[in-house]
């Protein structure tokens, strides 16, 4: 499957998806000015994705900052994330940064998916 | 040219450490943000407190490029709007002001006071409730962004709709993050 490879900018952020490796994911910063059509080919990518995962799947989301419309679509990457087996989600956050450790707590109350959390 | 001492004067009796009048777009939202976060990094702030600051901007800024009504009046056609952050000893206050059609008005105050009448844990319920049943608006907004500001602040938003015509008001809005940590 091909590799998904979105580099960051200073209001998007870098999104790798790559099957083959194992690699899934996004981080950094997202404040698109169109959230929905940002993200557009992650969904599309999972979508495919789901239909022959890899056994297990860790998902990883490194984010620094993002705005009220990405934390929709966030939303939306997660409950497309949810029906895949094996599937867990990598929420890191900067050690003293309680807003992101907060808004992935309030993710992981919204979907039917195991959180890990990690500081970095 | 005494204005220019006057804008100067009010500008350092209100704390302003940035003003920004004109056009908002995902470019001049951009640059504003880069100058107001070199800004406080170079004041040496609290990287937490940088990171409320900045979230409140950056929904007050999207606010504005989605949200604030084109004014039309006669031959004039104006997108202005204004943009203003002041550091306090104790607080930040980022503050807005854009034109908004009468029309418009009831139903934004109404959304305000309802915000207003929450505490930290309604405000946390209303998230979670606008984040799960929304779709992202053909404006490209989630309807989420003042509960965030509100959270985001811990206090309540202060707001006002002056009348600049007869068929606008102009939205000022004013969110204060406090610099001392809970």
């Amino acid at each position: 499957m091909e590799i998904l490879n979105l580099e960051g900018a200073e209001d998007t952020p870098k999104i790798i998806l790559d099957q083959k490796n194992g690699i899934f994911e996004i981080s950094g910063r997202s404040l698109p000015e169109d959230s929905a059509e940002f993200y557009r080919p992650v969904l599309e990518w999972i979508a495919k994705y789901g239909a022959s995962p890899n056994p297990s799947t860790e998902f990883v989301f490194k984010l620094e900052y993002f705005n009220t419309a990405s934390s929709k679509l966030i939303l939306d990457v997660l409950s497309s994330l949810e029906d895949i087996k094996g599937m867990k989600i990598m929420w890191y956050f900067h050690e003293d940064d309680e807003d992101m450790e907060e808004a992935g707590q309030e993710f992981s109350e919204l979907v039917e998916i195991p959180f890990e959390f990690k500081t970095y | 040219m005494n204005f220019i001492y006057d804008l100067h004067r009010t500008m350092m009796s209100q704390k302003l450490i940035l003003v920004y009048q004109g056009d908002f777009t995902q470019e001049t939202t951009k640059s504003i943000l880069a100058m107001a976060e070199r800004n406080i990094d170079s004041s040496g702030e609290d990287a937490s407190i940088k990171r409320k600051v900045f979230n409140v901007m950056v929904e007050s800024l999207q606010n504005i490029v989605k949200h604030s009504d084109e004014l039309v009046d006669g031959e004039i056609h104006s997108h202005a709007a204004i943009f203003l952050i002041g550091r306090e000893n104790n607080r930040y206050t980022i503050m807005s002001g854009n034109p908004i059609r009468k029309s418009n008005v009831k139903g934004l105050d109404e959304k305000l006071q309802h915000i207003n009448s929450l505490d930290k844990d309604g405000l946390k319920d209303l998230y979670k409730e606008i984040i799960k049943n929304t779709t992202i608006s053909e404006k490209g907004g989630a309807g989420l962004g003042f509960v965030d500001m509100a959270r985001k602040s811990g206090g309540k938003l202060e707001f006002e709709f002056p009348e600049m015509s007869a068929d606008y008001c102009f939205f000022c809005l004013k969110v204060n993050v406090p610099r001392e940590l809970e």
